[in-house]
């Protein structure tokens, strides 16, 4: 790691007094290229080879465009449900002191810890036909299990925690003034909320809508025990590679996820830019 | 001032707290935020406990102590001693590099970090097919020296650490950049050594932190599953982690012995909550915030 | 007349009478009772603890009281909720809506009234950027709070509360966020800015010089009490209290002897009577008002410091006798050389002795 902190001019570091620098960030660049960005490129480098053609052919085939449909459209869904539900429990537990506020904001990160395919397995005997949800909705001819709404209920969990983690410190910091504020000048508490509060978080329930999208996206394990996965109707693009792969069909397995990679990127891109400009325009993010 | 008249008193003074909602409309919030949690959260990990015992204990203990199970068992837990300590050693070094430093192209490294986060798991394990495969140059290289990668432990360990790459990191790079470079200073203006103001100052400092990323870390890696999934080839009893074995179980409509097993996992994920709770509430580590 | 419409509002008188107010077994505010004359700027002054905010969060009903009567004019307003007060109340921190314009945060109180008195959007506009005109912030309609000063951010915070023409204008620590240099302008410029629009305004503040500079009339408040209410003359040249006295500007204090109308300190007169009868009390008086005097009867003491101050020289004695310490401080002229040890004999000119009851 060359040293050019003396150098006068445009420098890439300043300079300090704590040792380390090129030790730390050496190692870090390199296992970040070994274990990411090497395996990363390689994909992008055969998705590459296969040429645009093929890839475009690969990419429009109905079974994908169905599959990555299915994805997205259950993700939006999902998220969109989050993103209502998990303001709601953001602020009960921001705002409310009732017995078991502790043990509920805890329990609200065990989509983070339970594995997705124990999540997958009981939501799937939940939801089935004779499950204990499952039994109450079949005679109302309601099905989730093995159909997309099923999906959508997986996603549901996955992602509520992304929602009221991302919506929780900046709710924590509203200004108690603030309301105070609206309230002197007239408004009931309904037009705080609706006016002055909700419009506040906008940007934080944003970033935690799209967290739970991106997450939602991509995820597998929860899904394909409860999706019932029948190509076209509730087969997931994720599924879809798997699918790809034990056929052997590695150029469509790498085209779906290609695919997917410029959508989540872009996603991340989105994600960043919320926050920048909300940082820039109102002062926090 | 006729007002002042204490007949007028007898109305009681209307007053409404301007930063609270009507006792009414928290009753409800709360009642939706609950209900909401208990259909979706609760109920869950209620019927995976329940699931698995509904045959009896002796069933559940068959299930968990057949040879297949011990060896997934086995085999998550190397996982997870080889991955988390990998990604622990990263995490300090990025996490130093990153807080202590002033640097070009910090925040571009800091998303390069966060990127197996946007990566669906499925695909962090295609990247490992791709790499290591028979149709890739380096699958043929290393199988003509007998090293297996893919379908064995080396391509599950590697899809893991790929997959829970940013945790360690994720949670010290905040703490650090708050604690900023002080104390270091004053050790080394004291006539540390940088090993010594590290070891005596840094981890001190950073050590819950530190811990609260290694449980993080921790349950993803033993709880993985579509990486491991690509990757595995699901052989029994050699490639097939806990997560993987559930699977097999389920799709086998063994069903109780698939939740005993799950009833593991899900025991791991409590004690997970349960110590990282402990440690938000005594040492304030983290804020359980972001994207994990 | 479009003009005064906007201009001068039609002030409220303000009556508190026998508030308490408790916190968590804390007492806030005991029994305080104060008349506010409509048009008056009013202070509150008085140290951290001493009930100033919550008196003027319960003059808002931002708080409950728990007993006693506040009125504007001769309405009973503890039976209206905070909304329905219709008072201006400006934030400590402002309080700015951040993710509205300055147009939108001043427009705010009357978009949110319910539709048949709600005044049309051209109406709304038109008034917004008089207000704008009228805090000196022309042409800022399409700003973030995040993107002004803390001057700036101030003075839309004055405009949205003034908006709503508000019976009372009620500013908690108005200066209280801004440097020094900020403060004293816009302190000027808030006396200027209420002489012209004429609301009833009660503010908040820890800082005495902002009290006595800006206000009609300053209530002080220690503990949750009403100490004195008066003009900066009263106050200051007059102060009712013990607390009052060296609360307001510098002074010194020691325990006296009143005898036959002579005061002792320590056994030992020092040149001042005060009528009544015999007793102790404690003796206070300003620096500046103390005569040098070398023989007779008088206070003698050790120069411990001596310091400049603006125009004068302070000089700290000594003056403690047989255990008990007694510091006091006293002004001496510019061209006085004050030696550090040497003993200085001083008797005061102006003073109040606050009998021990």
């Amino acid at each position: 790691m060359a040293n050019t902190s003396f150098a006068t001019g445009w420098k890439w570091r300043q300079a300090s007094v704590i040792p380390g620098f090129g030790l730390s960030l050496g190692y870090t660049l390199s296992y970040l290229v070994l274990i990411i960005l090497i395996p990363l490129a390689g994909l992008v480098w055969h998705t590459a080879s296969l040429g645009l053609p093929e890839l475009a052919s690969l990419a429009t085939d109905s079974r994908t465009l169905n599959a990555l449909r299915i994805s997205f459209g259950t993700a939006m869904a999902a998220a969109f449900v989050n993103a209502v539900f998990g303001v709601i429990v953001a602020w009960v537990l921001v705002r409310y002191d009732f017995p078991g506020r502790r043990f509920v904001d805890a329990a609200v990160d065990l989509p983070f810890a339970l594995p997705t395919a124990v999540a997958g397995i009981a939501l799937t005997t939940l939801y089935a036909p004779k499950g204990w949800i499952g039994a109450w909705l079949t005679p109302l001819g309601i099905k989730i299990a093995y159909t997309p709404l099923g999906i959508v209920i997986a996603l549901i969990f996955i992602g509520l925690p992304f929602v009221v983690r991302t919506v929780q410190p900046v709710m924590e910091e509203i200004d108690r003034q603030v309301e105070e504020a609206a309230a002197t000048l007239g408004a009931n508490r309904f037009q705080t909320i609706f006016r002055v509060l909700l419009p506040g978080l906008f940007p934080a329930i944003l970033t935690g809508f799209a967290l739970a999208f991106a997450r939602g996206v991509g995820e597998y394990g929860s899904v394909i025990f409860i999706a019932g996965n029948i190509p076209y109707v509730s087969e997931i693009a994720p599924l879809l590679i798997v699918i790809r792969l034990e056929e052997f069909n590695y150029p469509a397995a790498m085209a779906v996820a290609t695919i997917m990679l410029v959508i989540s990127f872009i996603m991340l891109f989105i994600i960043n830019l919320i926050q920048a400009w909300s940082r820039k325009r109102y002062g926090y993010a | 001032m006729a007002t002042l008249d204490h007949s007028n008193a007898a109305a009681a003074p209307r007053f409404r707290d301007a930063a609270t909602e009507p006792p009414g409309a928290k009753f409800a919030l709360i009642l939706i935020a609950i209900l909401f949690l208990a259909f979706f959260l609760a109920l869950p990990l209620v019927s995976v406990f329940f699931e698995a015992f509904r045959k009896g204990p002796e069933a559940f203990w068959e299930a968990i102590s057949e040879p297949d199970a011990l060896a997934a068992i086995r085999l998550t837990l190397l996982v997870a001693v080889i991955a988390v300590p990998l990604n622990l050693v990263f995490g300090v070094a990025a996490a130093w590099a990153i807080a202590k430093f002033e640097f070009k192209g910090k925040a571009f490294l800091i998303t390069l970090i966060d990127l197996p986060f946007s990566v669906s798991p499925v695909i962090s394990g295609l990247v490992f097919v791709v790499l290591f495969g028979t149709h890739s140059v380096l699958g043929p290289i290393l199988n003509s020296y007998g090293i297996e990668i893919l379908f064995a432990v080396p391509g599950i360990v590697l899809a893991t650490v790929f997959v829970t790459f940013p945790f360690v990191a994720r949670e010290l790079i905040p703490l650090m950049q708050e604690q900023g470079s002080g104390d270091e200073e004053a050790a080394l203006s004291l006539g540390a050594s940088g090993w010594q103001a590290f070891w005596y100052v840094t981890v001190p400092n950073i050590r819950w932190g530190l811990l609260y990323g290694v449980l993080l870390c921790n349950a993803r890696a033993m709880g993985e599953f579509g990486a491991v999934s690509v990757v595995s080839g699901h052989i029994r009893g050699v490639t097939n982690t806990m997560p993987l074995h559930v699977e097999i179980l389920y799709n086998e409509y063994n069903v109780s012995a698939a939740f005993a097993v799950a009833t593991l996992l899900a025991g791991l994920a409590l004690v997970t909550l349960g110590l990282k709770t402990v440690l938000e509430l005594r040492f304030g580590a983290g804020n359980a915030g972001g994207r994990h | 007349m479009p003009v005064a419409d906007t201009e001068r509002s039609s002030p409220m008188e303000v009556t508190v009478s026998g508030i308490s107010k408790q916190f968590d077994r804390y007492p806030a505010l005991k029994d305080v009772s104060l008349k506010i004359n409509s048009g008056e700027l009013i202070a509150l002054l008085g140290p951290s603890g001493s009930g100033k905010t919550t008196l003027l969060r319960l003059i808002a009903g931002l708080e409950q009281p728990n007993g006693g009567q506040i009125l504007f004019g001769d309405e009973d307003a503890s039976q209206k909720t905070v909304q329905e007060r219709n008072v201006g109340f400006v934030f400590q921190h402002y309080a700015l809506f951040k993710h509205m314009t300055v147009a939108e945060n001043i427009a705010f109180g009357l978009k949110v009234r319910p539709a048949e008195s709600r005044p049309p959007k051209a109406e709304i506009r038109k008034r917004v950027s008089d207000l704008l005109d009228m805090v000196h912030l022309p042409g800022l309609e399409k700003r973030y709070p995040n993107q002004l000063s803390g001057g700036q951010r101030q003075r839309v915070a004055l405009a949205r509360a003034v908006a709503i023409e508000p019976k009372v204008l009620l500013l908690d620590e108005p200066f209280g966020a801004l440097d020094a240099k900020v403060r004293k302008e816009l302190r000027r410029w808030l006396r200027e800015f209420h002489d012209r629009t004429g609301h009833t305004t009660v503010f908040v503040t820890h800082d005495q010089e902002e009290a006595l500079e800006l206000a009609d009339r300053v209530v002080v408040m220690s503990q949750g009490r009403i100490e004195q209410v008066g003009s900066a003359d009263d106050v200051y040249d007059r102060p009712n209290s013990p607390f009052v006295f060296s609360f307001i500007g510098e002074s010194s204090h020691l325990p006296v002897r009143i005898e036959n109308g002579a005061v002792l300190f320590q056994g030992q007169p020092i040149g001042i009577s005060e009528p009544g009868p015999d007793g102790e009390g404690m003796l206070f008086f300003r620096p500046q008002d103390v005569v040098e005097v070398n023989d007779g009867p008088r206070l003698t003491g050790k120069v411990t410091a001596s310091r400049r101050l603006a125009g004068a020289r302070i000089a700290e004695l000594d003056i403690s006798d047989e255990g008990a310490a007694h510091h006091v401080e006293i002004g001496v002229p510019l061209e006085t050389r004050v030696e550090i040890g040497g003993e200085l004999g001083f008797r005061p000119v102006h003073w109040k002795i606050f009998r021990n009851t």
